[in-house]
């Protein structure tokens, strides 16, 4: 690669997280955390956030460090790397909100081994410049903010009547119970990835012709 | 870099970046420590509160073989229940703790007791684990609250839990029908931790006056 890249080049890297390779509606990663923690909107908004920290943060570091990293020890490198940020994320959150900490249980802690963050670092920040893998960790981060969002706030009008802890349905809303709950998971999930892969073809379709 | 790198290399890059990652953590621990730790006691000041109708400041309190006394702030001796304290300055009562197994984890609580009348008088779900919209209702189900309002521990009988409806003596806990599990966890929660420390507390409180 070389060193002058033009802006559209970084711009499309951001872009390409969020949107044509959107870590959980088109490359299915990182799935265990998007089923388990979205029963709310705001679980999912602080566990996306957190997930970005964590890509933005490894991203730089493995980024910076891609020349002094012998390639034997790499993937040992980058764990610590993770885990380091992950940690810091998980104090930081519950210095926060302990009522948050407690919703996200084990979660946090597990974002060390969510496939996400480790493939952006062999795949994309061991190749490039800190700026552009920051921006790339960034591009992805958000865009697991945004399917984990998709799937919080449906979960939460359906299963609770509240959006962010606030009602937003009538008092007479029958709150449907299995949305909170595991079920509930795979079937909005089930339905993103449906509306999703139907707005891709429609689109490549129509690029097609 | 493939073949030629020598072990003593892998060493110190490993080396460095775990000491750079113990550093880092440190600082964080040290930043967020105070936060936390704040959190955690406004969080148990909260509960406390909570469940001691009336009170509006907190002591904390050691109860074992030697008898009762007051834990400073900030002693290093672990306080093991807390008294409420009221506008008035008199001591409405003690938060005790207490858990027991549910469906799915173990159900702790803290509940107020009233030495005086010797009733618990309010009682707070710390953390648990049960099946959002059915179990989980003994966190936040009015009338199943109302179960500790004045609920009798003299311990003439052991606190027990009946079918929803049937509660019929002053020192049984009408349960959540469709919860049974759950309901049956506070009564045994409660009923464990009263036999176990309302004597010893009520000697205790004899023996100062």
């Amino acid at each position: 690669m070389s060193t002058k890249e033009p802006e559209a080049m970084t711009l499309e890297t951001f872009t390409q997280g969020l949107w044509k390779d959107n870590p959980v509606f088109v490359m299915l990663l990182g799935l265990c955390p998007t089923l388990a923690v979205t029963n709310s909107a705001m679980n999912a908004l602080a566990m996306g956030l957190a997930t970005t920290f964590v890509l933005i943060a490894s991203g730089f570091l493995v980024s910076l460090l891609r020349n002094v990293i012998p390639k034997q020890v790499r993937i040992a490198s980058y764990i610590i790397i993770i885990a380091t940020f992950v940690t810091m994320a998980d104090y930081g959150i519950k210095a926060i909100s302990l009522d948050l900490y407690k919703a996200l249980g084990a979660f946090i802690q597990l974002i060390v081994v969510n496939c996400i963050i480790l493939g952006r670092a062999e795949a994309y920040a061991s190749k490039q410049t800190p700026v552009k893998s920051m921006i790339n960790g960034a591009g992805m981060g958000f865009g697991f903010t945004l399917a984990l969002l998709s799937l919080g706030v449906v979960r939460e009008i359906l299963g609770s009547g509240t959006l962010f802890g606030i009602q937003i349905m009538p008092d007479r809303f029958q709150t449907w119970s299995v949305f909170v709950l595991p079920p509930g998971g795979f079937f909005v999930l089930a339905g993103w990835l449906m509306l999703f892969t139907w707005l891709r073809e429609r689109k490549s379709k129509q690029e097609a012709l | 870099m493939s073949a030629g790198t020598s072990s003593s290399k892998l060493v110190i890059t490993l080396g460095g970046i775990a000491v750079f990652s113990g550093v880092l953590l440190a600082l964080t621990y040290e930043i967020t420590k105070p936060m936390i730790a704040k959190n955690e006691s406004e969080a148990l000041e909260a509960a406390v509160f909570e469940v001691l109708p009336g009170a509006v400041a907190r002591e904390n309190f050691r109860l074992d073989d030697t008898g009762l006394r007051k834990v400073e702030e900030g002693s290093t001796e672990e306080p093991n229940l807390y008294a409420g304290i009221n506008e008035a300055g008199e001591r409405v009562g003690f938060a005790l703790p207490g858990e027991a197994r549910g469906y799915a984890d173990v159900v702790r609580v803290l509940y107020g007791y009233n030495p005086e009348n010797k009733q618990v008088v309010g009682l707070q779900v710390l953390s648990s684990n049960e099946t959002p919209g059915l179990g989980d209702r003994i966190e936040k189900d009015p009338a199943f609250q109302e179960n500790f309002t004045a609920l009798d521990a003299s311990l003439a009988h052991e606190i027990e839990t009946v079918k929803n409806g049937e509660k019929t003596e002053p020192w049984q806990i009408d349960g959540i029908s469709g919860a049974t599990v759950s309901s049956k966890a506070i009564g045994k929660a409660l009923r464990l931790s009263t036999n176990e420390w309302v004597p010893k507390l009520n000697a205790a409180l004899e023996a100062g006056e």
